[in-house]
């Protein structure tokens, strides 16, 4: 598995529990939006962060989190700043 | 035209029943739901005793996703929507996709969501408020609890919050009747939750209001009209009703347990002898002799009263109180009951599930019985006939039930439940 695809996989297992469309859930890819595919709650965003900052031991600020609108920008940031730690 | 209101669906939460079935068995067999807290006692507190309802976890999922649990911890909301989409089910009301503009609720509570509140504070000392999280908001906001049933139950009318500290519950209640009755909704959830624990009652173990004499004893703590009341017992809970128009009611075919005749709310302005903590007598009169007033019935008329009745030394002047405003004592004086002596005072919760106890004697024909007050206070039977505070359950048609609650702030509710007629 590239490490692409163990970031998904982890990001799926993140975002499971705030999803309300099983549908996009399923087939999600890159391209998938969280909150007008997964139907996430705007506000529950808040908390995909805080969990996504506790499982890569990760700080995301503001302006990366305001991006953070789907699974593909979501990545990034989180390859990016898993670079800066490293 | 004014709307007659009666009562389709009530739910409750109690320390000594989960459920409407549970509950109404309990307060007929006298069951206590009183038990000793460890925690409280290595925290340091006098009073170790208290008042839970017991919920599993499996329970919780019956009424909350796992999202909604997520995060979550408040007591008092859990037990208000619990008892709330109780009743709701109970008045055979369904939950629609759609928005209900004829239903709202006045669900009061007390504080909200203390325990989430604490875990915020310390991380905000900590300087962490951006790992907060997105429920801080929703579970500690004082209308958490109506803001959360207007979700679940997508309610449309009026959804709001009511506080009077121990008033809360009762006064939920005629703000609903009085909504009704004004023909400004069809259906109000009414009731009132409140949090369980140590940071709820902290307070009033300092104030030295609860008792400490019981702690190996927990069952026989909480002692309204007893020689040997010291204190009462702190609870927790809820209780819901629904409150609906007539017209409605019967347009639904819905079940009715009882009518709402109307009531009175009113303050003591903490002058006299009253206080933040204190009633002035002469308000707690007023606002009785107006409930049976606005109700439209003779003191005679009452089966049975619901009292306020914590157990400390203020029970005397509330049955002095009664027999005023009343202007019966003696033989004369009817039925009086309290239910904190099995469940504790319930706080902003106690006049919503002491509300639901009366309706159920109404409705099933009983008198609950009092419980640890063996040791009658000679003051009260000096003013009423023993026989008038029943320790054993009475079987009897209940009428009418006139509901006081008494509230910090020096604030007064009474209410006057009947059995329906058409």
């Amino acid at each position: 598995m590239s490490t692409n695809d163990t970031l998904i996989t982890d990001l799926k297992a993140i975002v499971k529990p705030y999803i309300q469309n099983q549908e996009a859930f399923d087939s999600l890819n890159a391209d998938t939006d969280f909150i007008n595919d997964l139907k996430i709650n705007s506000a529950n965003l808040v908390d995909v962060v805080l969990d996504i900052e506790d499982k890569f031991d990760i700080e995301i600020d503001n302006e990366s989190m305001d991006k953070m609108l789907n699974v593909k920008a979501a990545l990034e940031i989180i390859e990016t700043k898993l670079e800066e730690k490293y | 035209m004014e709307n007659r209101v009666v009562i389709t669906g009530m739910g409750v939460v109690s320390p000594n029943g989960v459920g409407l079935e549970a509950f109404s068995n309990a307060i007929q067999n006298g069951t206590s739901g009183i038990e000793y807290y460890s925690e409280l006692k290595e925290l340091g507190f006098s009073c170790c005793i208290g008042g839970t309802p017991a919920i599993s976890e499996e329970l919780k999922r019956e009424y909350f996703t796992e999202l909604q649990l997520k995060n979550f911890n408040s007591s008092g909301i859990l037990y208000g929507c619990m008892a709330g989409m109780d009743a709701w089910k109970d008045a055979g009301l369904s939950i629609s996709e759609d928005v209900d503009f004829e239903s709202g609720t006045v669900f009061g509570a007390g504080t909200s969501g203390v325990e989430k509140f604490r875990e915020a504070i310390y991380k905000l000392d900590d300087k962490k408020v951006r790992r907060l999280g997105s429920t801080v908001v929703a579970q500690t906001m004082a209308s958490g609890v109506s803001a959360y049933l207007g979700g679940i139950l997508g309610l449309g009318n009026q959804v709001t919050t009511n506080s009077s500290a121990c008033t809360t519950g009762t006064e939920a209640i005629l703000m609903g009747y009085d909504r009704i009755k004004a023909g400004r909704a069809k259906r109000m959830l009414v009731g009132s939750a409140s949090d369980h624990g140590a940071y709820v009652w902290g307070g009033f173990d300092a104030m030295r209001v609860l008792t400490y004499k019981h702690n190996e004893m927990p069952q026989n703590g909480s002692r309204p009209m007893s020689a040997s009341a010291s204190g009462f017992v702190p609870g927790s809970g809820a209780g819901a009703l629904v409150l609906e128009s007539l017209e409605s009611a019967v347009e639904r075919g819905a079940k009715i347990y009882a009518e709402v005749l109307g009531g009175e709310v009113n303050s003591g302005g903490q002058r006299n002898e009253g206080s933040m903590t204190a009633p002035n007598s002469e308000a707690v009169q007023r606002c009785i002799s107006n409930a049976i007033s606005n109700a439209g019935i003779q003191a005679t008329d009452i089966g049975a009263i619901n009292g306020h009745l914590t157990a400390t030394s203020k029970d005397f002047t509330e049955i002095e109180n009664w027999t005023k405003a009343l202007s019966l004592k003696g033989s004369d004086f009817p039925y009086i009951n309290s239910l904190k002596s099995m469940v504790g005072h319930c706080l902003s919760a106690a006049g919503s599930i002491e509300s639901v106890a009366s309706v159920l004697q109404i409705r099933n024909d009983f008198v609950f019985p009092n419980c640890n007050c063996e040791d009658l206070n000679e003051d009260i039977t000096g003013l009423i006939s023993e026989d008038k505070i029943p320790r054993t359950i009475v079987r009897k048609n209940i009428n009418i039930v006139a509901k006081a609650s008494f509230g910090f702030g020096d604030v007064n509710a009474c209410v006057v439940f009947k059995k329906f007629e058409d």
